[in-house]
């Protein structure tokens, strides 16, 4: 039961896009001086999301799985590297860590999706396979993010706690394990805090744009409850794989820790 | 009495400072032997935590190799050797709790599991160093430095360590405490003197005179024997 859906003219465009002036006056009255990056978000908004609505029209045309899939790899690795941009470490690799770990998090949970629970046709058809991995990896990016960061604050505050305990005989993970543990729950926290007031507070974007494009509610609710679940684990998986990853990055098999491969990075 | 084997021999130890040229530790040698008490003295910068630090294996070298009883010490037979070869820092690291959850914690480790934790043993010990038993229930955040480095050194001797590297682990306690600590040291050393050795690295002259039998001076980076 499709619902006729309203097309946008370029005017219409126009006029939403002037309600930047209501954040421009705020910025001038009160003196915040936002106006030049306001400008650049403005422009930045309008120009991204075009380009990729360009992208994307070209894709769907298209649709080839190689096609797809050479997207979907972009986007991964773009993910991954964005996930390390406000983490307040680094260490030597940490680039890589964040990618695979986003990388095959992600892909899993966008395979079980499109193989088993919603059987597209093809399995890469553009119109399903891009916007749900699109979905799973923005929700993996920020907990990579968030458990990574943790994971810094912690192997570096309880240095010497983390030591004190490898110097009586613990081994590398007894010793890690208080901190990865940290790591992964804070990681975990969002998306979990995200499923409790779901539809309460907010209406999900996915479910908001379904409505918007005349699907009846409880269709798009039954998206959105496979979406939440989907990223859930994704989330889970992205965030154990990377903070895993840089535990044996940074403890060797030598039981010892690296801490000089630590920077701090704010 | 030399002729016995080395509990720990350290070969031809080398640290760079990381990502620079400078050296830390710069081809040292060093062999500890059971009954022993050792003192390493030298200027703060000298090298003395470096080289505690590396004989527990607790950082990387550049090169040299530890032998523990004549065997090189490996992958996952460190946690086993640090279990035997304890490396006491100048300012411990105490967990969150009590200090009774505090001496607890080791004995969850795969290592220290077969073994309980000794509440009648550890009490004794504290008698020894000045305090009763209710210390047991401090909470350890609101310890001075001298009552960490006692928790710190109970928690290290109740293992049934082998060799003990003491870096300045005496030096926040008061002058009643550190009489009763070094003879709480010599007595364990005491007890098994074929199978025990102790590493003091102390600023007090006073003390490293007390407490060692043979010395041996750093000075950037590197090891000269004094006697």
């Amino acid at each position: 039961m499709e619902r006729p859906y309203l097309e946008l003219s370029a005017w219409q465009l126009a006029i939403a896009t002037s309600l930047i002036l209501i954040n421009g006056a705020i910025s001038a009255l009160l003196g915040l001086g936002l106006g030049r990056r306001l400008l650049v978000a403005a422009v930045r908004t309008v120009v991204q999301l075009l380009l990729v609505g360009l992208v994307l029209e070209w894709v769907f045309r298209f649709s080839r799985w190689y096609v797809v899939l050479g997207l979907l790899a972009v986007m991964t690795v773009v993910a991954g590297l964005a996930a390390i941009q406000r983490v307040g470490f680094r260490y030597p690799g940490m680039w890589l860590s964040s990618v695979v770990s986003v990388w095959a998090s992600s892909w899993l949970m966008g395979a079980a999706a499109v193989f088993a629970i919603v059987p597209v046709e093809p399995w890469y058809a553009p119109q399903y396979a891009i916007p749900l991995l699109g979905m799973i990896l923005g929700n993996a990016l920020s907990g990579i993010s968030l458990g990574l960061d943790r994971l810094g604050e912690e192997l570096i505050g309880r240095r010497p706690q983390v030591e004190a305990m490898l110097a009586l005989g613990a081994t590398r993970w007894e010793a890690a394990r208080q901190p990865i543990r940290q790591a992964v729950r804070t990681g975990m926290i969002p998306i979990i805090n995200a499923m409790m007031v779901v539809g309460i507070v907010s209406l999900p974007g996915m479910m908001t744009g379904q409505l918007l494009a005349g699907v009846a509610p409880i269709e798009a609710v039954k998206y959105q409850i496979v979406i939440l679940f989907l990223i859930a684990s994704g989330t889970a998986l992205g965030t154990v794989g990377v903070v895993l990853l840089s535990y044996r990055r940074l403890f060797n098999s030598d039981h010892q820790f690296l801490h000089q491969l630590m920077k701090e990075s704010r | 009495m030399r002729a016995r084997e080395p509990l720990v021999k350290a070969c031809g130890l080398r640290r760079r400072v990381p990502g620079g040229d400078e050296l830390l530790l710069d081809d040292v040698r060093l062999e500890v032997f059971p009954g022993e008490r050792l003192a390493i003295t030298g200027p703060s910068g000298s090298g003395k935590t470096v080289l505690l630090r590396a004989i527990s294996l607790l950082d990387p070298v550049d090169g040299g190799i530890i032998h523990w009883r004549g065997q090189p010490v490996i992958g996952d037979e460190v946690p086993a050797y640090r279990g035997q070869v304890i490396y006491l820092h100048q300012r411990p690291a105490l967990l969150e709790g009590s200090v009774e959850e505090n001496l607890k914690e080791p004995f969850r480790f795969a290592i220290h599991r077969a073994r309980r934790f000794d509440r009648e043993h550890v009490v004794a010990l504290l008698r020894e160093l000045g305090r009763d038993e209710s210390f047991l229930e401090k909470p350890s955040r609101d310890l001075s430095g001298g009552e960490a480095q006692v928790v710190a050194l109970l928690r290290a001797i109740q293992l049934r360590p082998t060799l003990l590297l003491l870096d300045e682990a005496t030096a926040s306690l008061d002058p009643a405490t550190v009489a009763a600590a070094e003879d709480l040291l010599s007595r364990w050393l005491a007890d098994a003197p074929s199978d025990r050795a102790l590493v003091w690295v102390s600023h007090d002259a006073e003390q490293t005179r007390r407490v060692a039998d043979r010395t041996v001076r750093m000075n950037a980076g590197q090891c000269e024997p004094e006697r």
